[in-house]
């Protein structure tokens, strides 16, 4: 191919190389900044993990941050613990409230896109200033949820102060003692899921919508000829052809939840029973100046998300459709 | 990764375009009423926090939700907002009130942002629609693969690298926007739209002469408009409401955007007034809001041709 290079065949060469050239230009920018901002952090980051690093590396380690992390009794499982819980409770409350009103905003509803707008607005907003009002909602003597519960006669509750787990909570003003393995998610962190749910809703009730839009009529008028119902039509059309785009929100919705920092941050600090992964690695950085000790729980949480991330790819593989 | 790929490269077409399962029954008015309480419900955290940055204290105490006329006697409490404004502070600099100082920072930071991600982005996103290089596919992945990365694991290694053993930046507005600057969600985004565009318009772009820089000027960046404009927009809604990172690389008030000063102003005394906090929380949001209700098509459009950014 090279000694082919007759005058007509070297010049869509040229034009070749200086697309290609072109290529990597434009690329750039973008790319030296990935390496300078996340690629080289990733590395750098493990290396800060294997040391005791205050502002510098002081001493090597080895693995020592990893070890102190996972030995029984740290930080970490705990706060592993409250991601989950954290996870396990917001997930499920915010897909079936998203796909619900997905659903039922399907038809023709008039006000729909004003309803959609009202919403999506939690979700622009600035997470600190709105989990600043609802850390204020939430207060014992001057939140409205509290007003509410004594309008209607019930005992004010301490929301995002309150340790105790709400089993034990319910089981008390019932009577009843309970053993503390069934105490059940804290309170606090009961509040914390409400807040998310509120903020997430109309962001996975919009994804919902679009997926929604993209199964075609002509199934929902064929099956309903065959006198299929209202219940039949969603478990056996929309449930199925709505499952790559369920899969999807279930996915980033995991790991958002795996992630979230901000608003537990504003709300309780990490107190009572909040204190999840990411809020443990921020306050051994910010707090303690820990930077090998919060490398390593990064790594660790990093690799807990990759866990979950390749666990629900397997079962969508299995489990969704088309 | 193959699951996001996947999902992006559906089309995926607004809902109003196929009919609904049961366009034909007549609509159950129990949806409108669940519909309206749940809409109602979902505003009211935000109706809270507009009266209650107009209500004196006492009012707020005695948890009365609206203590004006007809149901009470107090008056609006306008001076809530410059009182909170002079609670932040001044800025010894400047002189200028501390939370135009977080409001300057704020626009400064959410212009270099936005300015730097769409450009890479356009840059970025035309050569893996349009060129052709070795390694195309294998830097394409590479991309994605930043996109997984999750924030927590390269928090504590970019802000030691702010310090002043490495780039002594902290404290800095390059610290501040450095993370930001480039986007893969952008360069996503705009070549899923690039590619959309017919390949046939180059063809006839190259004919009259064009080359790549000014097909993708003349030709490629006006059709992206709606793309540009929505990366824009998310940019600045991320960047105005960003916390954590600028908390953890920032010392002084005087290098702080709103929403971190926001924080910083709940832990004071001043804070403590929940009507003075929530003028200040007013004062954060609202900016966003109104640019939200002139622009919201294009939030819906961005997010649910990618999906991305939980």
């Amino acid at each position: 191919m090279a000694i082919a290079s007759t005058p007509l065949k070297r010049r869509p060469n040229w034009v070749r190389l200086r697309e290609q050239v072109l290529g990597y230009v434009l690329l750039g920018p973008a790319l030296l900044l990935f390496i300078a901002f996340t690629v080289f952090p990733v590395g750098f980051g493990f290396y800060i993990s294997l040391h005791n690093w205050r502002l510098g590396p002081r001493e090597f380690l080895g693995l020592g941050n990893y070890v102190r992390a996972l030995t029984f009794g740290s930080e970490f499982w705990p706060s592993l613990g409250a991601t989950l819980t954290y996870s396990l409770l917001a997930v499920p409350i915010q897909i079936t409230l998203a796909l619900t009103l997905a659903y039922l905003l399907f038809q023709k509803v008039r006000g729909k896109a004003l309803f959609r707008v009202v919403m999506f607005l939690p979700w622009v907003t600035s997470t600190v200033a709105t989990a600043a009002v609802w850390a204020r909602l939430y207060s014992p003597d001057i939140g409205i949820i509290n007003g509410l519960l004594r309008m209607l006669g019930f005992q004010p509750l301490r929301w995002l102060l309150e340790d105790k787990g709400v089993f034990t909570l319910i089981a008390t003003s019932l009577g009843i003692a309970l053993p503390d393995w069934l105490r059940g998610p804290s309170l606090a962190m009961v509040a914390v899921v409400i807040y998310t749910t509120w903020v997430f809703v109309g962001y996975n009730m919009t994804l919902f919508l679009a997926g929604l839009g993209n199964i075609p009529s002509e199934m929902y008028e064929a099956a309903k000829i065959d006198g299929a119902n209202g219940w039949q039509l969603f478990r056996h059309i929309t449930w199925p052809l709505l499952s790559p785009t369920t899969f999807f929100v279930v996915l980033i919705t995991v790991i958002g939840t795996l992630k979230a920092f901000n608003h537990i941050w504003v709300m309780t600090q990490g107190d009572n029973g909040t204190q999840t992964a990411s809020i443990l690695i921020y306050r051994q950085f910010y707090e303690f100046q820990r930077a090998g000790y919060a490398s390593a729980l990064a790594f660790l949480l990093s690799a807990v998300i990759l866990l979950v991330t390749i666990v629900q790819n397997r079962v969508a593989s299995e489990r969704v459709h088309y | 990764m193959a699951t996001i790929t996947t999902h992006a490269n559906t089309p995926v077409r607004s809902e109003k375009r196929s009919t609904s399962p049961r366009s034909l029954d007549r609509i159950n008015p129990l949806v409108y009423i669940v519909l309206l309480l749940i809409g109602v419900a979902s505003l009211i955290p935000f109706l809270w926090m507009l009266t209650t940055s107009v209500k004196e204290y006492g009012d707020v105490v005695s948890l009365k939700l609206w203590p004006w006329p007809p149901f009470g006697n107090s008056t609006p409490r306008f001076d809530n907002f410059p009182e909170a404004i002079r609670l932040i502070g001044v800025d010894r600099d400047t002189g200028l009130p501390m939370f135009f100082r977080h409001v300057l920072n704020t626009l400064l930071v959410t212009g270099i942002v936005i300015f730097s991600s769409v450009t890479t982005s356009v840059l970025a996103a035309y050569a893996f629609a349009q060129l052709n290089f070795p390694g195309k596919n294998l830097l394409f992945i590479l991309v994605l693969a930043t996109f997984m990365i999750p924030e927590e694991l390269v928090l504590v290694p970019r802000a030691v690298m702010m310090n002043k053993n490495y780039l002594n930046w902290y404290n800095t507005i390059p610290a501040m926007v450095a993370p930001f600057l480039a986007n893969a969600f952008g360069i996503f985004l705009i070549r899923q739209f690039f590619l959309q565009i017919p390949r046939e318009l180059y063809d006839a772009a190259r004919i009259d002469g064009a080359g790549h820089l000014r097909y993708l000027t003349t030709v490629m960046i006006p059709l992206a408009r709606p793309a540009i404009l929505t990366l824009a927009l998310l940019e600045f809604i991320w960047t105005w409401n960003e916390f954590r990172w600028i908390q953890l690389v920032t010392a002084s008030s005087n290098m702080r955007t709103v929403s971190v000063g926001l924080v910083g102003f709940l832990q004071t005394d001043g804070g403590a007034q929940t009507h003075l906090a929530m003028a200040v929380a007013v004062m954060v949001v609202l900016p966003v809001v109104v640019l939200y209700f002139f622009t919201q098509r294009y939030f819906t459009e961005g997010i649910t041709t990618t999906g991305l950014k939980g």
